[in-house]
């Protein structure tokens, strides 16, 4: 299983992995995660690679090689769409963060994402923002996502929701929790 | 008990385990946690120390006091710990010493993609590379035994693929070496030319030695397949050539210098086909060509960048890679509310020639800002700056340099400019922090690694010691002042220092404060500082308040010419 994190530095994408590894790990999954830390966390485009089953060689994932594309944002989703099989699926957080040639007049948004992934690959666009303030704070927003993830993929969900009560401080794990359920529900 | 671990974590816990006593580094992508993880170990004494030499020359001194000791770095590092390196190599160990450094191919996070592998070969002391978290660990206790066992420092090497990696880890108990006693003996620990001749020729006795040793090491592994194709590699690559080509036979170098060059002739001549896979520089392959090996390396593979399965497959197989879309880049940006904003705003203004240095603040060299002409090392700021008066007096540049790489080498080159009488000016943004490695302590925050508090290094006073003899602190959102300082400094006939003063906005706690745009005339001049929180819309600039940390910054505020933005606080 590989699945592909893209986002924007500071989105709290490192957790996102940490849960997905635990998963791997409560599953007797051999897994190998990859994150490159530094420069790229000043708001630039980070990429988590997890990959997970028997054997895993490699801890990076290469282009045509991902089963799923996990997106924050958008523009990130649109840029490593080439990351993605044939018959991989993603889920992208409908969100916009303006790079800063955008912001500058420099380049302009593309504002045809939606439509241009969903004519290719299966997607799927949650409200990850608006489901975790539901939940009970902006900030589970990465693990809405993972529920997301978990229902789309398949994935044991009581496994899942373990891994996460394993990777969050205990007094953020009731929001987590809310935040995991209502994220897997978000897909239809 | 098996356990996920970061590479990084794995070196420490190795560390650890191996029973090291002492480690010294100085922060750098990719290899910064490794120390952060030593930390947390009460057996074992760690450090940050000011730069890489000093932490060498610690690791050296605790190696020859006795005990096992570790010192770690990135890879343009080890060109600053270079001068102490190549003498310990003539010295040898007392106690263990093993010298971790991270190399970045591809440049993640770095001024160069420079190939640390030729260290080992100039200074003549064995590297081995881990390909995984397990063997990253592993071979830390494997160096360290070596280390004693041949009297050598042992570097080990990573590459960011492989510090930035988790794997799963066999954790362990921590084995105790006692200290090794130290006995005098000039003829080994005082290098000068009388002993230094003797060691030199003992030098090149260990390296025969070794490269036999080499030649049976189990951490050099090979793993017959189809024999059609034999690849050699190393770290990294080994991870990704098991993936794109399942069926070649492959030799596994954990020890990538000396080479077993007899073990890899006979390699080579069992497969029909034999290929050096190695990112930068063809280390391996020209010492194999030289010995008269047949291999192919460079000629296929690239000299730049990382290599991947991808284009291991494209290469070797002719299957194209997916090409990426073409999309808006999405730089590293300096976060909103960094104090180091303001100082960059007004040297773009002033149009200055701007010789900066390593840091966070190496962004200020991004649109819009835009107003950084010069990088080029740590620390090189302040020599260049001079450098560039002393050709050209009538020059209008400033040097500006980070705290903590003010400290680390910026220190000297100020001493340099006082004592030659130079008219440059130094701006030190003096953040309280090494920003951009994460937040580390250094000397300037009055903190340890371990968070205790300890004397805190006046940056004042130091550069008062220098002689300088204007010198003014500033809070760099003080964009009239600073202006100011620039302005008047510059017409200085002497070497003037500018301590922008502010702590780093990402160590700020609790709720902050954010900006509102009422009126906006959509004039465009906010957008000029590059701030995240501002975009610009056809209705005019909004500002997004979760990234917005308000007046306390309120770089927008000050260059609106109409007024339109506004401390939101002002509605209560
Ligand atoms: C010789 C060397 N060692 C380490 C690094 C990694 N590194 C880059 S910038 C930096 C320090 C930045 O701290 P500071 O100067 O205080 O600036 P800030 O990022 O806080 O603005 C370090 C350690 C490097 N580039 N070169």
């Amino acid at each position: 299983m590989n699945i592909l994190i893209v986002g924007v530095g500071g989105q709290g994408t490192l957790l996102t992995s940490k849960v997905l590894g635990k998963y791997a790990e409560l599953a007797g999954f051999d897994c190998k995660l990859s994150e490159v830390h530094g420069m790229a966390q000043r708001g630039g485009s980070v990429v988590t690679h997890v990959r997970f089953g028997k054997k895993v060689y490699s801890p990076i994932i290469w282009e045509g090689g991902a089963d799923i594309i996990l997106a924050f944002e958008k523009l990130e989703a649109f840029r490593y769409q080439n990351y993605l099989k044939e018959s991989g699926v993603m889920v992208i957080n409908d969100m916009e963060i303006y790079p800063m040639p955008v912001i500058i007049g420099a380049a302009v948004y593309p504002d045809t994402i939606k439509d241009s992934l969903s004519g290719k690959v299966k997607t799927a666009f949650i409200n990850a923002a608006e489901i975790a303030i539901k939940a009970g704070n902006i900030k589970a927003l990465n693990i809405v996502m993972v529920g997301a993830l978990t229902k789309m993929l398949g994935f044991d969900f009581d496994k899942m929701s373990q891994a996460v009560t394993e990777s969050v401080p205990p007094k953020f794990l009731d929001v987590n929790q809310k935040a995991l359920l209502d994220g897997y529900n978000s897909i239809g | 008990m098996k356990k996920l671990l970061l590479t990084n974590q794995a070196i420490a816990q190795g560390a650890y385990e191996s029973g090291v006593r002492v480690v010294s580094s100085y922060p750098g992508t990719p290899s910064t946690e490794i120390t952060e993880a030593v930390a947390k170990y009460n057996e074992v004494y760690a450090e940050w120390a000011p730069n890489e030499k000093v932490a060498l020359e610690v690791g050296i001194g605790a190696s020859i006091a006795g005990a096992r000791a570790m010192v770690c770095m990135k890879h343009v590092g080890l060109n600053v710990a270079a001068d102490p390196l190549f003498t310990i190599a003539y010295s040898g160990v007392n106690g263990g010493l093993v010298i971790v450094v991270a190399d970045d191919p591809g440049m993640h996070s770095s001024q160069n993609e420079q190939d640390s592998r030729f260290y080992a070969r100039s200074a003549h002391i064995p590297m081995v590379e881990p390909a995984d978290s397990q063997e990253a660990k592993d071979y830390v206790g494997f160096a360290l035994d070596f280390s004693e066992k041949y009297d050598t420092p042992v570097i080990l090497r990573t590459t960011t693929r492989i510090a930035h990696s988790q794997s799963f880890v066999e954790i362990g108990e921590r084995q105790e070496y006692p200290l090794r006693p130290y006995v005098k003996d000039v003829s080994k620990y005082t290098m000068m030319p009388s002993s230094a001749k003797g060691r030199h020729i003992v030098v090149e006795a260990r390296e025969n030695k070794i490269k036999e040793v080499a030649e049976t090491l189990e951490i050099n592994k090979v793993i017959y397949k189809d024999k059609k194709l034999g690849v050699i590699c190393a770290g990294a690559i080994y991870q990704y050539v098991e993936e794109a080509l399942p069926h070649a036979s492959i030799y596994k170098l954990g020890m990538v210098y000396p080479l077993p060059i007899q073990s890899l002739k006979r390699f080579a001549s069992e497969v029909d086909e034999c290929i050096v896979i190695e990112e930068l520089e063809p280390f391996i392959e020209n010492q194999l060509k030289a010995n008269g090996v047949n291999v192919k390396g460079k000629d296929i593979f690239s000299l730049q960048g990382e290599i991947t399965v991808a284009t291991i497959r494209e290469k070797m197989c002719g299957e194209k890679a997916v090409k990426g879309v073409d999309a808006p880049v999405r730089p590293p940006i300096m976060c909103a509310g960094c104090p180091h904003r303001g100082v960059f705003y007004i040297l773009n203004k002033l149009r200055c020639v701007v010789n900066a240095d390593i840091g966070c603040y190496t962004l200020g060299a991004q649109a819009p800002l835009s107003s950084v002409d010069t990088v080029i090392c740590m620390g090189a700021s302040v020599g260049m700056a001079h450098g560039f008066r002393k050709a050209n007096k009538d020059a209008k540049n400033v040097a500006v340099i980070g705290d903590s790489t003010f400290i680390h080498s910026g220190i000297t080159g100020l001493i340099n400019a006082v004592y030659n009488k130079s008219a440059m000016t130094l701006i030190i943004l003096d953040n309280s922090t090494t920003g951009m490695t994460g937040h580390q302590e250094h000397p300037g925050t009055g903190k340890t690694l371990q968070g205790d508090i300890t004397s805190k290094l006046d940056l004042y006073q130091i550069c008062k010691a220098c002689g300088v003899e204007k010198i003014d602190v500033v809070d760099p959102y003080d964009l009239v002042n600073v202006e100011r300082l620039v302005k008047e400094n510059m017409a200085r006939q002497e070497v003037c220092v500018i301590i922008a003063k502010r702590e780093c906005e990402l160590l700020k706690k609790g709720a902050k404060p954010y900006c509102k745009v009422e009126d906006c005339k959509n004039c465009g001049l906010c957008l000029r500082i590059g701030c995240p929180a501002i975009a610009k819309t056809d209705k005019g600039v909004k500002i997004d308040k979760s990234l917005c940390v308000g007046v306390d910054c309120g770089l927008c505020i000050k260059v609106c010419p109409f007024n339109s933005i506004k401390d939101a606080r002002e509605d209560n």
